[in-house]
């Protein structure tokens, strides 16, 4: 272990360390520059953090490469990795436990600072400073908190193993690829946001340039919060097995709680930007957003509460995280309640006026936001209380839940088509007189097709997404007064908006219709036999093994008829992995538009016999669907093009024109 | 508007910091006292998860009966545990309440099954008469089928080191 690539794994550590001094010089002096007010020392900001970037960056690769060539000297890979792992594991195990997915969640910290370098040309210099300034802080905590207790290059020496303990098989699967660095890339694209409107409480201008700034910002994280989540949720879909979607498991509240903050977010800027209103709302919502992103890491790591996907915990790390987390959250609101103004903003807004519908959006969001905190955090408050551990169900959350989208969505259109400073209830109600007919009728229809029998659930549920698409269409249809060739003059931002909201209802359909109309049953079925299940028959052809490359399993071969057409061939799998011994559930599914047909294997009986789950889940894709129009949209909306405008682009709300108003 | 109330949020996330703080201090939770000790385990004919056959009445010997669900990651979180006291010869009745004998046979075959048998719970009525607030619980009942105390929360290797003296001498 002589020579240079043998010690590899010290040059990867040395360059972790390199990357926390760095943040440590970035944290400083950008900060003395404003201070004294030498530009020389304030741009220094941008190429420390594209040094710190590029050293994070170095040390992530080089774990990676640890885990390709099977260094299980490096005990993180030794724990996680082994040599029968196919490549692509190898590479996405480098997240699948604590160490290194603290270090990919610090290397995209890194990252987004070297975005904010780049594309912030067009920001005084003073603002650059002070946001890298922040954003190194948050740099400096996190690297030393990967370096003090969660070191991902430690060593196994001078007995390494010879062969890896493997990754966890219900990490082994594509989904796990991608979930991770998506969310993560939303949870640290919050520190963004948050570095901006820590800088702008410290520099005093909490105006409309400012939240134009944060807008396109808040934006990029929302939308990779927003895919991330749902691939999170497809993942947990197709490899739990048995055909759950959302679990309310503290990890997926610590993913929503941001997501729903940083929606309030997005939505209060815009009035900031266009009103110059509700400024010190909006820098509580970024430094709400970011503070729940850490939240969730702290609960997610330290072990504090119990959840399905929860990282081995120790108490050790539990402590720094919440030093980190009283600092960084603690710090950032007293500075809010030192510095935020008190003064009332110079606009004014009638009750009835798109402020208004906004603000009542963003008081249901943070209500949802903190019902769920509630909830999740409910295990603990009942700890505090001497009585013992417990697990809220999803009962609970889906009471609480439940409702206040209905709500949500009953605002969403209204907020999106009225006017700014005031408008008039009998205007929108005239204007979207045909969505809401539509809206019940169609909502009353769903049902009574579907299986004959009223179910208010659906009429709710159908209803107000009807609702929430035909009053978005109609204002489209209104602000493109009646030509289908003016859309696309509304402006990305305008549309994206709409793309975005349609959407939502998406999802609101998909989860509507498969909490209702979902069908299963489990059977006990062997070689030959049939089982029917609403207008489907299943036929067990076959059974067998399969030889996986770190892994063997059992297998059975479906036939599945609609009537006598043979609709798909599908073929569930039942593995052990060799490596660990665990058993995992390949569920097989066939995907269409309007359902998704789901069979997975149960435990083996007598006789060649399986216990095997069979489901149709109607609308199951639109849940998914739904995120990816709002990610869509969230992207369309970013792409404006008058976030790409330079210096002198107007940068004072009283200054957006009326043909600015629209693209709110 | 008055600068006192820009204050709120922080003393709320102090108040939250507070109560981490605590839970990451608190390891071991007490036994709650409850109205059923001393008391018979409550009668019930319900089917087993294993076999689907019904059952109405525990071993003639002390057990531990242990309250756990699938959609409960604390149960989680304990399984190894009691698969541990399982292979220390420790008789263990499970109560799959409010739950699905599918899911409860997947999580068995895939974490073990450290249960004598399961009694299938699936609307919470045998749960409601345990007085059972949520899941993990664990009783213990001896031999004449007495309640002789109870647990709420995961088992760990602190909490029966408390238990365990008590679960002996019922032998």
């Amino acid at each position: 272990m002589t020579n240079l690539s043998g010690m590899l794994p010290e040059f990867g550590q040395l360059a972790l360390i390199f990357a926390l001094l760095v943040a440590a010089v970035q944290m400083v002096v950008p900060l003395v520059g404003v201070r004294r007010g030498q530009a020389w020392l304030m741009a220094y900001a941008r190429p420390l953090a594209s040094a710190q970037a590029l050293f994070l960056i170095i040390s992530l690769v080089i774990l990676a490469y640890c885990f390709v060539v099977d260094d299980f000297s490096v005990a993180y890979v030794a724990k996680n990795s082994n040599t029968a792992l196919p490549t692509a594991y190898k590479i996405s195990a480098v997240w699948g436990a604590h160490e290194g997915s603290l270090l990919l969640w610090v290397t995209m910290l890194g990252c987004w600072g070297l975005a904010v370098a780049w594309f912030s040309q067009s920001l005084p210099l003073d603002m650059v400073a002070r946001v890298l300034s922040i954003m190194g802080m948050v740099s400096v905590g996190f690297i030393l908190f990967t370096l003090e207790t969660s070191n991902p290059f430690d060593r196994n020496l001078p007995s390494m193993p010879q062969e890896g303990a493997d990754l966890n098989p219900l990490l082994q699967d594509f989904g796990l690829i991608v979930h991770p660095p998506t969310l993560y890339m939303g949870y640290v694209g919050l520190s963004v946001v948050f570095a901006f409107a820590l800088a702008a409480l410290l520099g005093g201008r909490l105006d409309a340039a400012w939240a134009r700034w944060s807008r396109p910002w808040t934006i990029a994280a929302w939308v990779f919060l927003t895919l991330g989540i749902a691939l999170g949720s497809w993942w947990a879909y197709y490899e739990l097995g048995w055909g759950g979607w959302w679990f309310w498991d503290p990890v997926e509240n610590a993913s929503l709680m941001p997501w729903l903050v940083a929606t309030a977010l997005l939505h209060s800027l815009a009035v900031t930007e266009k009103r110059g209103l509700f400024k010190s709302w909006t820098v509580l919502l970024a430094i709400f957003a970011f503070s729940l992103s850490l939240l969730g890491t702290f609960l997610v790591r330290s072990g504090v509460l119990t959840s399905v996907h929860a990282f081995a915990s120790d108490p050790e790390r539990g402590v720094f995280i919440l030093a980190l987390l009283g600092i960084c959250v603690g710090g950032s609101l007293l500075l809010y309640a030192i510095k935020a103004p008190t003064v009332a903003s110079v606009g004014r807004y009638e009750w009835v006026s798109r402020e208004s519908f906004l603000l009542l959006n963003n008081l249901l969001l943070l209500v949802a936001a903190f019902a769920i905190l509630l909830g999740t955090l409910y295990p603990l408050i009942i700890d505090f209380m001497g009585m013992g551990k417990l697990s809220v169900g999803a009962a609970w959350f889906n009471f609480m839940f439940v409702p206040i989208s209905v709500l949500l969505a009953l605002v969403i259109a209204l907020g999106a088509m009225a006017r700014w400073k005031a408008d008039d209830l009998k205007r929108l109600g005239s204007e979207t007189v045909a969505a809401m007919v539509a809206a019940v009728l169609l909502g009353l229809a769903v049902p009574l097709l579907a299986d004959g029998t009223m179910n208010w659930q659906v009429l709710l549920g159908m209803g107000i997404s009807f609702w929430l698409i035909g009053a978005t269409l109609l204002d489209v249809w209104k602000k493109a007064r009646g030509r289908l060739n003016r859309i696309p003059q509304l402006g990305m931002s305008y549309l994206g908006m709409v793309l975005a909201h349609i959407g939502v209802a998406i999802t609101i359909i998909g989860v509507t219709m498969v909490s209702n109309y979902s069908i299963e049953v489990s059977a006990r079925m062997a070689k030959g036999d049939t089982e029917t299940l609403g207008d489907y028959r299943f036929e067990f052809v076959d059974a067998g093994h399969i030889e996986g490359p770190n892994f063997v399993s059992d297998a059975i071969r479906f036939r599945v008829y609609d009537g006598e057409r043979q609709i798909a061939l599908l073929q569930p799998e039942k593995r052990r992995y060799n490596a660990s011994g665990s058993i995992m559930t390949e569920a097989a599914i066939d995907v269409s538009l309007l359902r998704d047909v789901y069979v997975s294997m149960g435990e083996p009986l007598a006789d060649g016999a399986w216990g095997i789950r069979l489901q149709v889940k109607p609308f199951m894709r639109w849940v998914w669907l739904g995120a990816i129009f709002m990610s869509l949209g969230g992207l369309m909306a970013m792409l404006d093009k008058r976030y790409r405008q330079r210096k002198n682009a107007p940068n004072n709300a009283v200054q957006a024109s009326t043909a600015q108003e629209v693209t709110a | 508007m008055n600068r006192a109330f820009l204050f709120i949020p922080l003393l709320g996330f102090i108040a939250m910091g507070i109560l981490f703080w605590i839970g990451l201090g608190q390891e071991d939770k007490t036994s709650l006292p409850s109205p059923l000790i001393g008391k018979p385990f409550p009668t019930f004919i319900l089917n087993t998860v294993e076999s689907g056959e019904s059952t109405n009445h525990l071993p003639q010997e002390p057990v531990l009966v242990n309250v756990w669900a699938t959609w409960c990651p604390t149960c989680k979180a304990e399984h190894a545990f009691l698969n541990e006291l399982a292979k220390e010869g420790v008789k263990i009745v499970g109560i799959n309440y409010k739950d699905d004998d599918f899911k409860a046979r997947q999580w068995l075959q895939a974490y073990g099954n450290p249960y004598l048998f399961n009694i299938a719970d699936p609307d919470g009525k045998l749960g409601l008469e345990l007085g059972v607030y949520g899941a993990p619980e664990t009783f213990l009942v001896d031999s004449k089928g007495i309640i002789r105390a109870k647990h709420i929360g995961d088992l760990n290797a602190q909490v029966w080191a408390r238990l365990q003296p008590q679960f002996e001498a019922m032998q």
